[in-house]
C-alpha cells in the first residue's frame, strides 16, 4: 500500500470523480450521477484510511511524502506530506464528503451533477490544502477550493445568496492577499517555497511581526475569529445543507490549521510577542459570540454563532503555550491546550456537521429555519428528536461525547497559563448550554405548535444512516479519544518546541 | 472482583439500551423486566462487594479499566476505587434504584412513555454508579454531568408540559453554573498535582498545603482553599445549596419516582459524597470548611421555612430535601464527614419513602397534589398512611428511628466544632429541627387526618395503591426505622470508614463525641433528654394545634404577617432575580452585542464601510489612474501600506 502515492490519490481522485460526475450529468440521469458521486466519495474515503493505519506514531517528520519539480525557476515543487495534525483532518474531510453526498441525495433536484461535482472537487482541494508542503501549492488549493464553495452558495443557496457570496468572497479574498504577500516575502528569505524551509529560516523581529499580522488576517478570517466573523452566519444561512456542513466541518479548520502550519513555526517570536492579541480575540469569541447566539431566531444562525464560539477554544488552545513558557520555562501543560484544540477541531467537525444536517432535515420538511415556526417536534419525530438532543448535548460539551474532550483539555491547559483564561473559557459551560438547550426547548419540546409540525414525518432510512453514523463517531470519540491523541503526540511536541525556539 | 464491578456498572446500562432503543420490540413488559433485572443484578453484586469490603475487610481496590487519553504526561483514565465509602454508596444507590424501578411499574402503568422512562432511570443508575465508583476526577466529572443529563431528561419527561420543559432547562443551567466552578477546581488540581487520580492527589496534598497562589494579582490565597471552594461550588449546584438551590423545587415537575430516586435519595447527594471523598483536601483548609458550614446552615434553616407554606405535597417534601441536604453539608463543614454520609444514607431511605408515599397519594387522588384538597386519607390508604408516618417520624428525628441518629450526630458535631461559623450553624440546625417537625406534620395531618376536602368524584375511586407500589414502600420503611440503630456505633464512632475519610485531630468532633458514646441505648436516652428532641416534639404539637385543633389560626397568622408570607411565597425572590438579572440580562446583552457590535459595528462600519471606502477611493483614484486596477485589490494594498507604516512607526 505504501508504494501508492496516497496523498496524490486523495487529492486527485475526488477531482477526477467530480469531472466524471459532470460528464455523467450530461446524460441527464440523476440516478447515475448520485451513485457515481457516492461511489467516488466512498472510494476516496477508503483510499484515505491507510493514511491512518500506516501512520507512524513515533516521528514528527512528514509522512507519505511526495515530491516532484513543478516550477523550478522559482523553486516551487509539488511537495506533499502529512503529520499528526493534518492527517486526521484529511480523514475528517473524506468522511464528511460521503455524508454530504448522502445529505443531498433527494433534496437536490436541480443541477444534481454540478452540485455533486462541486463537493467532490472541493474535497480534493481541501485535502490538497492539508497535504501541501509547498507554499504556492498550498496557496493554489487554498484559493481554488473557494470557487466551488461560492458556486454552491451562489447556485443552490437561499434568497439572499448573492449578498452572502459576495461578503464571503470579499472577506476571504481580503485575507488571501496578505497570505500571498507573506509567502512571497518568505520566498525571498528562504529561497524556496517549501513550508519546511520557511519554518527553518531565521527572520528578524520586525519582519516576523509583519508576517504574523499578514497570517493573522488570512487565517482569522477563515476560522473565523472575532471581529472578522460576520461573513459566516450569512454564508451558513444562505448555503444549502451540504454547503453548511462542509463550511462548518472542514473549511473553518483550514484557518486554524494555518496557525499551526504557518504562524507558530514560521514566526514563533512574533507569536510569543503578540499571543495576547489572539488570546483576547479567542476569549471574546467564546463569550461575546455565545451571548449573540443566545438571541438568534434562525436556527442556522444560532449554530453558526455557536461554531465561532467553539472555534475560539481552538485558537485559545493553540496560543497558551507562550504564557506557560514565560512563567515556567517549560512547555509542560501546553500540550493539553494544543492537543485539546486539535480534538476540538475534529469533534466540532462531527458535531456542527450533525447540527447542520439536523436543521437540514427539518428545513426539508418545513422550509423554515425560524425557531418560532417549530415546537413539539418530538411528538411527531421521536427518533429525530432523540438524535437532535444527543447532538445538542455534544454541542454543550457533555462528557461522553466528543464535544467534551476538547473543551475539557483546553480549559485544563488554559488554567495553567492564567486562571482568568480558564474562567472566561469556562463560561461556555453555562452560555453554551443556555443557547443550545433553549433552542432545543423551543424546537423539540412542548405541545405540537401548528399543523405543519403535526404533519411531520420521522427520519427516513437515508437520514437515519447519516445522523446515526455521526452519532456513533461523536460517542466513540467521547468515550475513547486516546487513539486520536496518540496520532498527534509527536507532532505536537515538536511543534511546541518550535514555538519556543527563537528564530531571530 | 473486577468482573463484578464491571457487571454492576454494565447491567443497568444494558437494560437502559435495550429499553431505550428497542422499546417497541421488547414491549412494555419487556422493558420493565430487562431494566428491573439489570438493576437487581447490580444490587445483588453490590451486596457481594459490600460484604467483601465491609465484613471481610477486603483491601481497597484501586485500578484503572482503560486509559481514556494521555496528554502532557497526565493519564486520564477510567477506573474504580472500591472502599467502604464507595461500597456504602453503591448499596444505597442500587437499593433505592431497585425499589423505584419496581414502584415505577405501578406508578407509570398508563404512561405512553413507559419504556423511555425505564430506559432513563436505568441510565441514571449507571451514571450514578460511575460517579461513586470513580477513582479519578475526570470520571467523577463524567458521572457528575451524566446524572445531570438524565435529570434533565426526566424532569422534562412529560415534554408537552410547558412548566416541565422550563424546569428541566433551568435545572441543567443552574447545575452548569456549579459545574463551571467544579471544572475550574479540577483544572487547578491538574495543574498543581499533574494527575487527576485520587490516590496521587491525596498523597501529594499535604505537601502543597502551604502553597499560596495569586488568582487576583497581589492577593495571596491558599491553593487548597481555592481548590476546595471551587470543587464545593460544584457540590452546591448538584446538592442544591443556596444560592444554587433554585432548580430543585421546580424539578418536582418530573414524575414522582424520579423525585424520589434522583432528587432526594441519590443524585442530589452526589455533592455530599464528593466532599466526603475529598476530605483529605478539605481538611487542609479551615476557610473552605467554614464556607461549607455556613452555606449548609443557611440552606438547612431557610429552605425549611419555605416548606411551611407549600401546599403542593411534592413541594413540601422537596423543600424538606433541600433543608436536609443543608444538614449534610453542615456535617461536612464541621469535619463530621461520617455523620454527613450517615445522614445521606438514612435520608435516602426515609426521603425516598416519603416521596414514593406521596406518589401513592397522588395516584390515588387522580394526580391532585394540593394538600388542602385532601384530608382523612388514613382510612382509605392504610399502608401508605403507616409508611408516611414512619418516614415522617424518621425525618423529624424521633429517638430510635434512623433519622434520629444521623441528625443528632450532626447537631452534636456542630455543637462541638470550633471553626468560624459554627455557632451560627448550631443555632440554625437546632431551629431547623422545630421547623422540620412543623412542616412535616402539617402535611401529614392535612393529608391523612382531619376534614375530608376531597373532590367527590375522586373520592368514589379512592383506594389503596396496588402491591407493586406498596411493597417498595414497606421495603423502604424497614431501613428507615432500623438502619440508624444498627449503623450508628461502627459508622460514627467505630472504624467503619477506616482510612477512607481523613479528619485532622483539631477538627475531629466525632472523635470527641465518641468519648462519651456508650452504645445505642445510651445514645437514645441521651437524645430524649436533649434539646432537639423537645424541639421536634414542640414542632409536632404546634402542627397538631394549628392544623387540627384551631385551623383558623394559620389564616390569621398569614394575614397578620403578610410581608413575611409574601417573602416566603416568593422563595426569597431568588427566582425573579435570576429570571430578570441573569436570564433577562444576558438576553439583553446578547441583543445589544448583536445589533450594535455585529450588525452596526462590524458589518455597518467595517464591512459596508470599507466597501464604500473602496468605492470612494477607487472613484477618486480612477481619475488619475488608467482605471484597469481592480478596485478592491487596490484598496487592500493601500490598507497593507497603512498597516505596515503603523507597525513600523510603533516599532
Amino acid at each position: 500500500m505504501s508504494d501508492l502515492p496516497l496523498l496524490s490519490l486523495v487529492i486527485w481522485l475526488p477531482i477526477i470523480g467530480g469531472l466524471v460526475v459532470l460528464a455523467a450529468g450530461a446524460s441527464g440521469n440523476n440516478g447515475v450521477v448520485r451513485w457515481t458521486a457516492l461511489l467516488s466519495s466512498i472510494v476516496v474515503f477508503l483510499v484515505s484510511l491507510p493514511l491512518w493505519t500506516g501512520f507512524s506514531l513515533t516521528t514528527h517528520e512528514m509522512q507519505f511524502v511526495e515530491q516532484a519539480a513543478w516550477i523550478p525557476a522559482f523553486n516551487i515543487t509539488y511537495h506533499l506530506g502529512v503529520d499528526g495534525i493534518s492527517m486526521p483532518l484529511i480523514l475528517l474531510t473524506t468522511f464528511t464528503t460521503i455524508l454530504v453526498v448522502i445529505a443531498g441525495w433527494q433534496v437536490i433536484q436541480n443541477r444534481v451533477a454540478q452540485y455533486m461535482a462541486c463537493f467532490l472537487i472541493m474535497e480534493g482541494m481541501m485535502n490538497g490544502v492539508f497535504a501541501s508542503l509547498d507554499g504556492i501549492l498550498f496557496y493554489v488549493f487554498w484559493e481554488a477550493m473557494l470557487i466551488p464553495m461560492f458556486l454552491v452558495i451562489g447556485i443552490w443557496g437561499g434568497k439572499n445568496r448573492v449578498y452572502a457570496t459576495i461578503k464571503f468572497f470579499l472577506y476571504t479574498f481580503f485575507g488571501s492577499v496578505f497570505l500571498l504577500v507573506a509567502l512571497i516575502y518568505l520566498y525571498f528569505q528562504a529561497g524556496t517555497f517549501s513550508i519546511l524551509d520557511f519554518q527553518a529560516v531565521p527572520i528578524s523581529m520586525n519582519a516576523q511581526i509583519l508576517i504574523f499580522l499578514a497570517f493573522l488576517i488570512a487565517f482569522a478570517v477563515k476560522v473565523p475569529m472575532w471581529p472578522v466573523h460576520t461573513w459566516l452566519p450569512d454564508a451558513h444561512v444562505q448555503a444549502p445543507t451540504g454547503g453548511s456542513v462542509i463550511l462548518a466541518a472542514i473549511m473553518l479548520k483550514l484557518g486554524a490549521y494555518g496557525f499551526l502550519r504557518f504562524m507558530i513555526p514560521i514566526v514563533p517570536d512574533a507569536s510569543a510577542e503578540l499571543d495576547w492579541l489572539i488570546i483576547t480575540m479567542s476569549l471574546i469569541a467564546v463569550v461575546y459570540i455565545a451571548l449573540i447566539a443566545l438571541v438568534q431566531e434562525d436556527m442556522k444562525k444560532l449554530v453558526a454563532y455557536s461554531s465561532i464560539s467553539h472555534m475560539g477554544f481552538v485558537t485559545l488552545g493553540f496560543f497558551i503555550v507562550f504564557d506557560i513558557y514565560t512563567q515556567t520555562g517549560s512547555v509542560s501543560g501546553a500540550a493539553l491546550g494544543m492537543e485539546g484544540a486539535m480534538v476540538q477541531m475534529i469533534s466540532h467537525g462531527f458535531v456542527s456537521g450533525a447540527m447542520f444536517l439536523c436543521i437540514g432535515v427539518m428545513y426539508d420538511r418545513m422550509h423554515s429555519r425560524n425557531i418560532s415556526d417549530y415546537g413539539g417536534v418530538v411528538n411527531t419525530m421521536p427518533w429525530f428528536a432523540a438524535l437532535f438532543v444527543f447532538f445538542a448535548m455534544a454541542n454543550v460539551g457533555l462528557p461522553g461525547t466528543s464535544g467534551f474532550v476538547g473543551e475539557f483539555m483546553v480549559i485544563l491547559g488554559a488554567f495553567q497559563a492564567n486562571f482568568w483564561y480558564a474562567f472566561l473559557a469556562g463560561t461556555t459551560l453555562i452560555l453554551g448550554a443556555a443557547y443550545t438547550l433553549w433552542m432545543v426547548k423551543r424546537v423539540i419540546f412542548g405541545e405540537v405548535k401548528n399543523d405543519k409540525v403535526a404533519a411531520l414525518k420521522d427520519l427516513n432510512g437515508r437520514e437515519t444512516f447519516m445522523l446515526g453514523t455521526l452519532a456513533f463517531f461523536v460517542l466513540l470519540l467521547g468515550v475513547y479519544p486516546a487513539p486520536l491523541l496518540e496520532v498527534m503526540h509527536s507532532t505536537v511536541d515538536n511543534l511546541l518546541q518550535q514555538a519556543v525556539t527563537s528564530k531571530l | 472482583m473486577e468482573n463484578v464491578y464491571l457487571g454492576i456498572i454494565l447491567a443497568p446500562l444494558i437494560g437502559s439500551i435495550v429499553a431505550g432503543l428497542f422499546g417497541k420490540q421488547v414491549g412494555r413488559a419487556g422493558a420493565h423486566w430487562v431494566t428491573n433485572i439489570g438493576v437487581a443484578v447490580s444490587f445483588i453484586l453490590s451486596a457481594v462487594v459490600f460484604n467483601d469490603v465491609v465484613f471481610n475487610d477486603a483491601a481497597t481496590y484501586n485500578a484503572s479499566l482503560y486509559t481514556w487519553l494521555v496528554s502532557d504526561g497526565i493519564r486520564f483514565e477510567i477506573g474504580f476505587l472500591i472502599d467502604e465509602l464507595t461500597a456504602t454508596m453503591m448499596m444505597v444507590v442500587t437499593f433505592v434504584s431497585l425499589m423505584v424501578h419496581i414502584y415505577t411499574i405501578g406508578y407509570m402503568h398508563d404512561d405512553p412513555g413507559y419504556q423511555r422512562f425505564f430506559s432513563y432511570i436505568s441510565l441514571f443508575t449507571f451514571s450514578m454508579l460511575m460517579l461513586v465508583m470513580s477513582n479519578n476526577f475526570m470520571q467523577l466529572f463524567f458521572g457528575w454531568e451524566a446524572v445531570g443529563l438524565v435529570s434533565y431528561l426526566l424532569i422534562g419527561f412529560w415534554h408537552k408540559k410547558e412548566t416541565a420543559i422550563f424546569a428541566n432547562m433551568k435545572a441543567f443551567l443552574v447545575n452548569r453554573v456549579g459545574d463551571f466552578g467544579f471544572l475550574l477546581g479540577i483544572a487547578a488540581i491538574a495543574m498543581y498535582f499533574n494527575s487527576l487520580d485520587y490516590a496521587d492527589v491525596f498523597k501529594a496534598a499535604p505537601l502543597l498545603a502551604d502553597l499560596n497562589i495569586q488568582v487576583i494579582p497581589g492577593l495571596d490565597w491558599s491553593l487548597m482553599t481555592v481548590i476546595c471552594i471551587l470543587l464545593f461550588i460544584g457540590a452546591m449546584g448538584k446538592s442544591a445549596q443556596v444560592p444554587l438551590h433554585v432548580w430543585l423545587p421546580d424539578s418536582m415537575e418530573g414524575p414522582t419516582p424520579i423525585s424520589a430516586l434522583i432528587h432526594a435519595a441519590t443524585m442530589v447527594t452526589a455533592g455530599i459524597f464528593m466532599v466526603a471523598r475529598m476530605s483529605p483536601l478539605f481538611e487542609l483548609s479551615t476557610t473552605a470548611l467554614s464556607f461549607v458550614l455556613v452555606i449548609g446552615a443557611i440552606t438547612a434553616l431557610f429552605m425549611g421555612f419555605l416548606g411551611l407554606i407549600q401546599n403542593d405535597i411534592k413541594r413540601v417534601v422537596a423543600y424538606s430535601t433541600l433543608s436536609q441536604l443543608g444538614y449534610m453539608t453542615v456535617a461536612l463543614g464541621a469535619s463530621a464527614y461520617a455523620a454527613g454520609i450517615f445522614h445521606l444514607m438514612t435520608h435516602a431511605f426515609f426521603k425516598a419513602l416519603l416521596f414514593l408515599a406521596a406518589g401513592s397519594v397522588i395516584v390515588a387522588m387522580h394526580h391532585e397534589q394540593d394538600i388542602r384538597k385532601m384530608g382523612g386519607l388514613k382510612k382509605y390508604m392504610p399502608i401508605t398512611y403507616w409508611c408516611m408516618l414512619i418516614g415522617s417520624l424518621a425525618l423529624i428525628g424521633t429517638p430510635g428511628f434512623s433519622g434520629f441518629f444521623s441528625k443528632d450526630a450532626i447537631i452534636e458535631a456542630v455543637h462541638a466544632s470550633e471553626i468560624p461559623g459554627s455557632t451560627f450553624a448550631y443555632i440554625s440546625v437546632l431551629l431547623g429541627v422545630f421547623i422540620t417537625a412543623l412542616y412535616s406534620f402539617r402535611m401529614f395531618f392535612l393529608v391523612f387526618h382531619g376534614k375530608e376536602n376531597i373532590d367527590p368524584h375522586t373520592k368514589k375511586h379512592l383506594h389503596e395503591s396496588p402491591k407493586v407500589v406498596t411493597i417498595p414502600l414497606i421495603l423502604l420503611a424497614i431501613p428507615s426505622v432500623v438502619i440508624g440503630a444498627i449503623a450508628v456505633g461502627p459508622w460514627l464512632f467505630g472504624d467503619y470508614f477506616g482510612d477512607t475519610i481523613t479528619v485532622f485531630k483539631e477538627h475531629d468532633v466525632l472523635g470527641q463525641l465518641g468519648e462519651h458514646y456508650t452504645g445505642v441505648m445510651g445514645f437514645v436516652i441521651h437524645g430524649m433528654m436533649a434539646l432537639p428532641f423537645w424541639l421536634a416534639l414542640a414542632g409536632v404539637g404546634t402542627a397538631y394545634f394549628l392544623y387540627m385543633k384551631r385551623p383558623d389560626i394559620p389564616g390569621q397568622i398569614k394575614a397578620k404577617f403578610e410581608g413575611v408570607y409574601r417573602l416566603l411565597d416568593n422563595a426569597y425572590g431568588f427566582d425573579s432575580f435570576n429570571q430578570s438579572f441573569f436570564a433577562g440580562g444576558s438576553r439583553k446583552l446578547g441583543k445589544i452585542l448583536w445589533q450594535i457590535g455585529d450588525v452596526k459595528g462590524i458589518d455597518g462600519i467595517m464591512v459596508n464601510g470599507s466597501v464604500k471606502l473602496v468605492g470612494w477611493v477607487a472613484g477618486a483614484v480612477r481619475q488619475m489612474q488608467t482605471g484597469y486596477l481592480y478596485h478592491y485589490a487596490f484598496a487592500m494594498i493601500i490598507g497593507l501600506l497603512v498597516l505596515v507604516s503603523w507597525v513600523l512607526a510603533r516599532a
